[in-house]
């Protein structure tokens, strides 16, 4: 198996959505190429970073112009 | 790192993401017309909704307006929601249309997403390089998320979308797809390429070392 498969089976690895044939020739490769397996642990690092990441509050202002706005406009819906 | 073996993608449960055993309750009755039920549902996921927003328009003031419309707008149509799905996933299906409508406004030249793409450029990663265990815990919570804007708004449209759909949001593949009319094959394509140029322009801040 070549890298240049490692990397376009790559999203598929990581979303364990690959057939068990396929996912033990990448495991042997990763066992013997230190690049792609560099490459596949941070790239799960990098989803794991943004997925485990808690949105910033909102803004104070933001959050007043959102419940305003909602408030006007939902009673309008209601009336 | 000695295994051959990369663990699966370890997915912490946020107070964010907890889904509440109120949640049924509170859409039926918003659904009947309880405003402040649904100011309560509003209240839970405003700050995911405005990351969403944010991530996809990149532009705060359309950001804005997008997660106003976004939860104006499923308050109207809140009886078409059958709860086939999580209410949060029906809800981000909304707030993606509205914010993609603001993004097709302010750059109507924008690649549109249902478009093909060239995916096959720029995928052989460079900067090979170990970040060492967790390197996001070298930073601030508010540094962090700065980071991780900045990053995703250097990814051409149709490749943050599909990320922040399918990683962020965590829809599947399927509902992604759905979701921005395009074919599972291209959202896997889309996929691939966002997380290589992610973990590329991470790479400048993680790689073992680095440190703010």
């Amino acid at each position: 198996m070549k890298c240049k498969t490692i990397i376009s089976e790559l999203a598929d690895y990581l979303d364990e959505a690959l057939d068990p044939g396929l996912r033990t020739q990448i495991e042997e490769h990763l066992g013997k190429c230190k690049d792609c397996r560099v490459v596949v642990d941070t790239c799960k690092q990098t989803i794991e970073i943004f997925c485990n990441s808690e949105p910033a509050p909102l803004p104070p202002a933001t959050r007043t112009r959102l419940h305003e706005a909602l408030a006007k406009r939902l009673r309008r819906v209601q009336a | 790192m000695s295994s051959s073996r990369v663990g699966p993608i370890v997915r912490r449960p946020l107070p964010s993401q907890v889904v509440k055993d109120d949640e049924p309750v509170l859409v039926a009755a918003a659904k009947a017309g309880d405003v402040s039920a649904f100011e309560t549902l509003v209240g839970r996921y405003e700050r995911k909704i405005f990351r969403l927003t944010q991530n996809i328009t990149q532009n705060k003031e359309d950001a804005e307006d997008a997660m106003q419309e976004a939860f104006l707008k499923a308050f109207e149509h809140l009886q078409n929601f059958e709860g086939n799905s999580r209410f949060y996933t029906w809800l981000v299906r909304i707030a993606v249309n509205q914010a993609l409508m603001k993004l097709r406004k302010r750059r109507p030249n924008v690649v549109s997403l249902d478009e093909d793409v060239d995916t096959g450029e720029d995928m052989v990663p460079r900067d090979v390089e170990d970040w060492g265990p967790s390197p996001a815990d070298r930073y601030a919570q508010t540094e962090l998320s700065g980071i991780l804007g900045k990053v995703i708004g250097e990814l051409d449209p149709p490749f943050r979308v599909v990320f922040q759909l399918r990683d962020i949001e965590e829809l599947s593949t399927e509902e992604t797809a759905e979701a921005l009319g395009l074919t599972v094959p291209a959202v896997k394509s889309r996929l691939l390429r966002a997380r290589l140029k992610l973990r590329q322009a991470l790479n400048q801040y993680f790689r073992r070392g680095e440190s703010q």
